[in-house]
Order: C-alpha cells, then structure tokens, then sequence
C-alpha cells in the first residue's frame, strides 16, 4: 500500500476527464430522452383521460335523445290513437247519419209509391165498378152527367 | 505466476499483489492500476456515449432501455440527497458508479487465467485497480476537492470559515479550537473512509481469491474445494462489487450535497 502523487494525480485527471465527458455528452441526452417520453406518456395519459370523459359525456347524451325521442315517438302514438279512435267514431256517425237519411228517404219513396199504387187502384177499381155498372145496367153511363156519382163512388173505395 | 520453480504460497501471493511499476512525468506509477482503469473508464462510457448519442424519447431499445434504468436509478439516488441542480452531481454519481463498477467486476476474473494472456506482455498485473489505493484516493480526493469547493461557493470564503470555527459546538471563542478541532477530523475522516472502505473490500476480495487459489494448488482435493469455494466466493462477490460501488457513489454524492447545507 504505498501512495504515489503522480498515480493519484493522473487518476484525478482521468476521472475529471470521465465527468466531464459524462456531464457533457452522456447525462444531457439521456435525460432529455426520459424526460421527453416521461412527457410524451403524460400527454398521452391525459388524452386518454379526456377521450374518456368525452365518450362518457356523449354517451349520456345519446341516451338522454333516446329517451327523449322515445317519448316523442310514444306521444306520436297516443295522438294517432286518438285521432284513429275519432275517425271511426266520425265514420260510425256518419254512416248512422247516412243510413237514417237513406231510410227516410226510401220511406217516404215506399209511401209515395204507395200512394200512387193506391190512387191508380182507386181509379182502375172505379174504372171497373163503372164498368160493372154498365153491364148491369146495360144502358151507358153518362160520366159526364154521373160523373158527380162516380167520384162519390171512387172516394167511398 | 512466475516461471515456475518451486511453488511457495507467499511467493504466489506476493506476486499477484505485485503492481506493475512505471515512470510517469518522472513520477513512480503502477502501470498496470493506470492502463486498466483507463480502459474500463473509456469502456464504460463509450457504451454509455453509443446509447445516448442515439438516444430517442420514442419507443426505447433494449440496449437503451438498460442504460435509462441505470441513469434512473442513480438519478434516483441522488435526487434523494441531493435535492438542488444535479446538472454536476448527476453525470459524477453515474461516472463514478459504472466506472467502479466496471473497476470491481475484474476480481470477478481468475487471476491466473489472465496471466496466461498477460505474460507476454508482463509478468506482473493486477487486473483490479480499485484494489490499488491509489485508485480509490484519487477518487475520494477529487470528491473531496469538490466538497470543499462547493463549500466556498454556496457559503462564501467567510460562511465556511464561519462554519469551521463556530459548529458544532457553538460561537464562544473559546469554543473555537474544538470546533476546528472537531471540522479537522471530520474533513480528515471522509475522504479516508470514502477510499479505504473501497480499496479495503476489494484489496480482501483479492486475497480471498488469492488464497483459494493456493489451496487449489495443493493436490485434487485441493482443487475441488478451491473451484467450489471459488465460485462461492465470485457469485458473493458480484454482490460486493455493486453494493461497494453503491456506497462509493451514495457518499460521493452525500459529501458534495453536505458541502452544499448551511449549519
């Protein structure tokens, strides 16, 4: 174990050399590489983190239209409904309507052609008392001068 | 070991503790502490310049990704002394850390293998420069200067001097003396615990190798146990070797933060 100051001194030499070639060429690089992916993996986290929070947010949009058309497409439903159940209604009524009309009209069309079946048979059943007259009487029937009788008789039919 | 006459333990293990000496700026050196801490260091950081030069911030290499968790973590450990800019402490505490590191892992290697490959070269070489103290007080020294700089530079020529002579004790004149007494052996104490813990682990780690080896020379029964202690021996040392250079960092670290807090 003996010391020599000219070993020591070229082993102090050597090492100052050794850290500056570190501190100047080795140590900045090295650190700048760490510190940049240390940032770089950050940024990247915190992109995660806001992608996340968008896709969250948008989801609870999505789900807040859904149900929001939902409802509106409910409510579309119920007024169609409604109106569907108004329609028949109106229709029922008008047919009801239209049917009574058309009965009365066919009523009366009945009664009418009643009547008139009536008077024609009033005048062929007065045609054939007449007639039936004449030829128990033999003797021709004045209808102008009976015509006051026959008229009687056709009213009394 | 040497060319082989009789073999003795001592003169096995007095040889493979032999440094390699050199002359340096006129100046006694052990080549072989020099050359192989040159190389390790130039090792060390050259891989680490190759990963940072094409560093990107992107999807990491596995190359890349070893070498982030490293810095990390000796980020990490600084950070947790060391709360200021780390703009000098950082690139220190990763030097320091992968350079011992590199520094220890050669008692990992069998000595008498290398010698193999060395011998045309050098009969004599110690592979492991941190067992050299040299190493380790040259480490702790420029720690140590560094410390002391700082001192003068967050607190002032005065703030130190201040803090040499009024803590811990108190700022009564009389108190003076101790309290520089007491700031002595404290600055004294740091950088020799700082180197000796170091050298002292890995000097020993040597010696255990050294001394397994010994008995592996000794016959077959020898052999087996050596081999088998050996390898015991190397997997806790792997241990060693990192928690050693831990250590020697985390103080590295912890003197030059102390340096930075007022009293």
């Amino acid at each position: 174990m003996t010391i020599n100051v000219t070993q020591l001194l070229s082993q102090v030499v050597m090492f100052a050399a050794f850290v500056w070639f570190c501190a100047r060429f080795i140590w900045p690089p090295l650190m700048r590489a760490i510190e940049n992916r240390q940032k770089q993996v950050a940024e990247g986290l915190a992109a995660a983190e806001k992608g996340r929070q968008s896709l969250e947010s948008s989801a609870r949009q999505a789900e807040q239209t859904v149900a929001e058309a939902r409802s509106r497409a409910a409510e579309i439903v119920g007024q169609a409904e409604r109106r569907a159940v108004q329609i028949v209604e109106e229709a029922r009524t008008a047919a009801k309507e239209e049917g009574s009309r058309e009965k009365a009209a066919a009523k009366a069309e009945i009664a009418q052609a009643y009547t008139r079946a009536r008077e024609e048979l009033r005048g062929h059943v007065a045609a054939l008392a007449v007639a039936g007259a004449e030829k128990i009487l033999r003797r021709e029937v004045d209808a102008r001068t009976h015509g006051d009788l026959l008229a009687d008789i056709q009213q009394q039919l | 070991m040497a060319a082989g006459t009789e073999f003795s333990a001592t003169g096995y293990i007095s040889h493979h503790l032999t440094h390699l000496k050199g002359t340096f700026f006129s100046g006694g050196v052990h080549l072989d502490t020099i050359v192989t801490s040159l190389f390790l260091g130039v090792v060390g950081l050259w891989l680490l310049y190759a990963v940072a030069r094409r560093a990107t911030a992107g999807v990491p290499g596995k190359l890349q990704a070893a070498v982030e968790l490293l810095v990390d973590f000796v980020e990490d450990q600084v950070k947790s002394v060391f709360p200021g800019d780390r703009s000098m402490v950082g690139p220190l505490a990763l030097t320091v850390f992968v350079w011992v590191v590199l520094m220890n892992a050669m008692d990992i290697l069998p000595v008498d293998i290398l010698a193999i490959g060395m011998t045309p070269i050098s009969h004599e070489w110690r592979f492991v420069p941190t067992a050299d103290v040299n190493t380790t007080f040259a480490l702790a020294l420029s720690v140590f200067g560094l410390m002391i700089f700082y001192n003068i530079k967050v607190k002032g020529l005065g703030g130190w001097l201040h803090e040499l002579f009024c803590t811990p004790f108190g700022s009564n004149p009389i108190l003076w003396p101790f309290n520089l007494a007491f700031q002595f052996i404290e600055y004294v104490s740091k950088p020799l615990s700082h180197s000796l813990r170091l050298y002292g682990n890995m000097y020993a780690g040597e010696l255990i190798f050294l001394l397994l080896w010994v008995w592996a020379a000794s016959g077959v029964v020898g052999a087996f146990f050596g081999a088998l202690l050996g390898l015991g021996w190397a997997i806790f040392h792997i241990l060693i070797v990192i928690l050693q250079a831990f250590i020697f960092m985390m103080l590295a670290a912890a003197y030059i933060a102390m340096a930075h807090e007022h009293h």
